[in-house]
């Protein structure tokens, strides 16, 4: 048993109704409880969708249960099949009905359905989310091409220069209540046609079943949310011999280093390195006077798997930030994720606890955080700036503009999104040169996400150990210790104040003095 | 009875009554609810509850995995140990509830037994009770019933003279009740469920009870056999519905007629002024109330006759007709109730009706304003302060609004006729 207050993902059935709603023509039939019927919110409100997910719910009753469920399974199949004439049909169960083992899947498989029928076995106790929306993917497809799968695969991914035709590619991964996938498709189709690759099939966003079946007909696969394509990808590479590309084309030298790669697997020449810096403005913005501010900026990063490595190495690269933590709720990528760590000279946390997360974010006291919905709750908490780079998200991470993640323009949206919760340079500067002015007091900032009003300094004064036992009374701070501590910058202070007062009791000393505060801090240097 | 009565079944579009928490945890501070189920039980009260919610939520899930599924004797120990791990965490925590899902019920995870345990061994400092939220027992507002019908048997006997509301309500509608009560001459009265937990109401021979709430048929048993009276009204929404509901504890107290009309006819007067702008907008307009809170007889009787709306259909997850009689003998003649529920065929009717307004859950409304029809989410309902005479505007007002919205930015959004731009 796991004690869970928030979750960042859903149960592997809601990644399954994400590839269902995320395609035209494919119907879900869910073998589920009533209550399960709430995911269709998370389409028709997070997504602001005007129309329900292709999801029909047995929801049977407790009263089912004594009589015969598999009989409502298969009514509910037929009226399903007739109501809505789908090209091919899910079916599956969620956590209720797999205790209760009726086996939808093959119950309709022996109805003599017309179309396809997929069975999805998605262990509800042990998978979640994302790995249930890859593995619908993948048994979709792998069902809808096992006829076509050739005797020796022998795919050229270079074919398309012999035949006289523009290379293409299919785009794999995108889907609905993925974060930004929308936008990110046009990005990336504009991308591809600047360089002449035309775009085969998108799934499962907006595809069909005629348009799973025509997937081998492409050069290759891009591989655009390793989450939810990389399965897909791999079976078409085993079968088909497709190639696939690995690179998430998030940030500047992320898109530079898939254009290359994709180029190279097409045999054509790869663009010049100076395509990013003509194409975004993150580069000329980063190297702009105004950002110089950023430099060193403490980044605490937290999302998927393929979000949280891109933010990295943005961060790091391409915005002079320093990564002060790292990790992921996705444990299929937590061996990437903690390879990228260790190359920032950080331990990764990976972890589906935000509470974790939380004191982890407390602890290595950021100026910054990525992070999902929960970090942005968790850092306002703690007055720290926030941007969400991953799901889950909420409807305001669903922008009616268009704002990508990838490509040139993404880089260009990232830049805006990451760096205005941030003061600007010449206005960090003035505020420190006129903090003692009374309009300038702490945490008046004109910024978003910065704790506003209320004075945060109160806050961050505060003993930080509640004192159990009187008798082990803490150190005390003097009024010239404190004053000492109200000059360090708010969003340090907290950490600051923890050292010194652990430093202190380590020493034995009873009060902190501003002396006190500088042997720390050089005690901690050391 | 004027209603036309129907069942239907067929696949329902209803939350389940693990949703009721999000309420209830607000309404007891103190209280903390660890729902018993799996990681989509988790992911129902946190998408219900909204993810902003920002405060450390006081209910959290004990999501089952497969070793506990392998092993009932292991799952026991497992939930102790999490109750206690949470427990520890939240020290200021006094009633813990844990809630039944569907995963539980079916592998007969025996809530009651642990709950007793875990009584026995936290003695005094935390109560332990459980009741069953379930999507295979319960809807969305029956998950209050089962907290409630919990706490029911803690309740401290007394034989007071008082009256107890059952069902929760927003404070403030609470204070402007009891002091309306205490004007009208009944001075003791308290509520189930109380403000804190710890700080139960009594019961007993001389306690007469009001529903708040249509939802609560098995508390109103239990309260019944531990000798209070129920009494049966129509339910405190709307001037009218209000109005019979305080005039029924009344009479109960035998207090005088006069004196009843005396205080309540200015409020009734001024709940009228308040409605009207709304009834101007509301009356003609055609309705569909789409099952999901019980709640929807008491607001379709309001709607009809304190609106001026008609009603094409009534749906309501379950129907307790004793409950319900005196509401239903208020709706007009031949009005279409359904109990139950086939989601795509009701929809079918909606389209094919067309209404001005359908109240519905949050999985449907938008794939109907898509569709040009305007709603209401009846989540709302349960979670605004609508109860009472003073809250009658306020609740026209829920329903007035989307009308208003659609009259404000329809002409400029969906142009009949292409009016020529004034800078060509
Ligand atoms: S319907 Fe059952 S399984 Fe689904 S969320 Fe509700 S209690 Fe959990
Ligand atoms: S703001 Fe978010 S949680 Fe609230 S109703 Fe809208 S989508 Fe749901």
């Amino acid at each position: 048993m796991q004690l869970t207050l928030w979750t960042y993902e859903g149960p592997p059935h809601v990644g399954a109704m994400r590839i269902a709603a995320s395609m035209r023509g494919v119907h879900y039939v869910l073998h589920a409880p009533q209550g399960d019927t709430y995911a269709d919110l998370l389409f028709t409100m997070i997504e602001r969708r005007g129309q329900r997910p292709p999801v029909t719910y047995t929801t049977f009753q407790a009263r089912d249960l004594g009589g015969d469920t598999a009989e409502l399974v298969k009514r509910t199949v037929r009226e399903a099949a007739e109501r809505f004439r789908p090209d091919a049909l899910l079916v599956g169960e969620s956590c209720t009905a797999e205790l209760i083992q009726d086996q939808p899947g093959a119950l309709a498989q022996g109805m003599g359905l017309s179309m396809p029928v997929v069975t999805l076995e998605l262990p509800a106790y042990s998978k979640k989310e994302n790995w249930g929306a890859a593995e619908t993917l993948y048994q979709l497809v792998r069902n809808l091409l096992k006829p076509q799968v050739p005797e020796q695969p022998q795919h050229d991914p270079k074919a398309w220069m012999a035949v006289g035709r523009r290379p293409r590619v299919n785009l794999i991964g995108p889907s609905l209540l993925g974060f930004r996938c929308r936008d990110d498709v046009l990005e990336i189709q504009r991308l591809l046609t600047v360089h002449g690759i035309d775009v085969g099939v998108v799934a499962p966003l907006g595809a069909q079943v005629s348009d799973i079946e025509r997937i081998p007909q492409a050069d290759l696969n891009v591989c655009l949310y390793p989450e939810i394509a990389e399965s897909s990808c791999s079976w078409l590479q085993r079968n088909f011999g497709m190639p696939f590309t690995r690179t998430v084309p998030i940030g500047v030298s992320a898109t530079h280093d898939f254009l290359v790669e994709l180029h190279t697997l097409l045999g054509m020449d790869p663009p010049t390195a100076e395509e990013g810096y003509r194409s975004s403005r993150l580069p000329w913005y980063s190297e702009s006077v105004d950002s110089t501010y950023l430099t060193g900026k403490r980044v605490f990063i937290f999302g998927d798997g393929s979000h949280a490595l891109a933010a990295a190495r943005i961060c790091s690269e391409e915005l002079g930030f320093k990564v002060v933590g790292l990790g992921t709720y996705s444990r299929e990528m937590a061996r990437s994720v903690r390879t990228a760590a260790k190359e920032l000279g950080l331990e990764a946390l990976i972890s589906d606890d935000y509470l974790e997360v939380e004191a982890a974010m407390a602890d290595a006291a950021p100026e910054l955080v990525l992070g999902t919905q929960m970090e942005r709750h968790s850092a306002k908490r703690l007055g720290i700036p926030c941007a969400v780079i991953s799901t889950p998200m909420h409807v305001q991470d669903v922008p009616a503009r268009n704002s990508p993640q990838m490509g040139w323009e993404g880089a260009n949206v990232i830049f805006d999104a990451w760096v205005h919760p941030l003061m600007m340079g010449l206005e960090e500067h003035l505020i420190g040169m006129f903090r003692h002015d009374f309009e300038f007091v702490d945490g008046h900032q004109s910024h978003l996400g910065h704790r506003g009003g209320a004075d945060p300094s109160a806050e961050d004064l505060r003993p930080s150990t509640v004192v159990m036992n009187p008798e082990e009374q803490g150190p005390v701070w003097t009024a010239d210790g404190e004053a000492e501590l109200k000059k360090i910058p708010f969003f340090v202070r907290g950490k600051v104040r923890r050292n010194t007062e652990t430093y202190a009791r380590q020493e034995g000393r009873m009060e902190i003095s501003s002396e006190t505060l500088y042997d720390a801090k050089a005690h901690y240097k050391a | 009875m004027g209603a036309n009565l129907r069942k239907e079944s067929g696949p329902r579009e209803v939350f389940c009554g693990l949703t009721s928490i999000v309420w209830l945890h607000r309404r007891m501070p103190d209280a903390f609810f660890l729902v018993v189920g799996s990681r989509t039980c988790a992911h129902l009260i946190q998408s219900a509850a909204g993810v902003m919610i920002f405060a450390e939520p006081r209910f959290g899930t004990a999501i089952l995995n497969e070793r506990d599924l392998a092993g009932l004797a292991d799952a026991h120990d497992e939930l102790d140990r999490v109750a206690r791990e949470l427990l520890a965490r939240r020290p200021e925590i006094r009633t813990l509830f844990l809630v039944g899902s569907c995963p539980s019920e079916v592998i007969k995870l025996d809530l009651a037994r642990a709950a007793e345990r875990l009584n026995e061994e936290l003695q005094g400092r935390v109560r332990v009770l459980n009741y069953s939220g379930s999507g295979i027992e319960t809807t969305f507002t029956e998950g209050e019933d089962g907290a409630l019908s919990a706490l029911v048997p803690f309740l401290p006997s007394t034989e007071k003279r008082q009256l107890l509301l059952a069902g929760t309500l927003a404070d403030a509608v609470e204070d402007r009740l009891v002091h309306l009560f205490a004007r009208l001459g009944i001075e003791t009265v308290c509520s189930l469920p109380p403000r804190q937990s710890t700080e139960l109401p009594g019961v007993g021979p001389g306690t007469t009870v009001l529903l708040t709430q249509p939802f609560l048929s098995n508390t109103a048993r239990l309260l019944k056999e531990r000798g209070a009276k129920v009494l049966s009204s129509p339910f405190p929404l709307g001037a009218e519905g209000s109005r019979r509901w305080m005039e029924t504890a009344c009479r109960d107290f035998n207090l005088p007629g006069d004196r009843v009309a005396a205080v309540l006819d200015p409020l009734e007067e001024r709940a009228r002024i308040a409605l009207e702008p709304h009834r101007a907008e509301l009356s003609g307009k055609r309705i569909v109330l789409l099952p999901e809170s019980q709640l929807e007889i008491p607001l379709a009787r309001f709607l009809q006759r304190e609106c001026g709306m008609e009603l094409v259909e009534v749906g309501t997850p379950y129907l307790n007709r004793e409950q319900m009689a005196p509401e239903l003998e208020l709706l007009p003649e031949g009005t279409d109730v359904t109990e139950g529920q086939h989601v795509e065929q009701q929809l079918d009717r909606v389209r094919d009706q067309h209404p001005d307004l359908v109240v519905c859950g949050m999985g449907l409304a938008n794939p109907l304003e898509a569709e040009g029809i305007t709603t209401k989410w009846s989540i709302e309902l349960v979670f605004s302060p609508i109860h009472g005479i003073d809250q009658a505007g306020d609740l026209a007002e829920l329903f007035s609004r989307p009308l208003r919205r659609r009259q404000l930015i329809h002409p400029a959004l969906h142009p009949q006729t292409s009016t020529p731009s004034i800078h060509a």
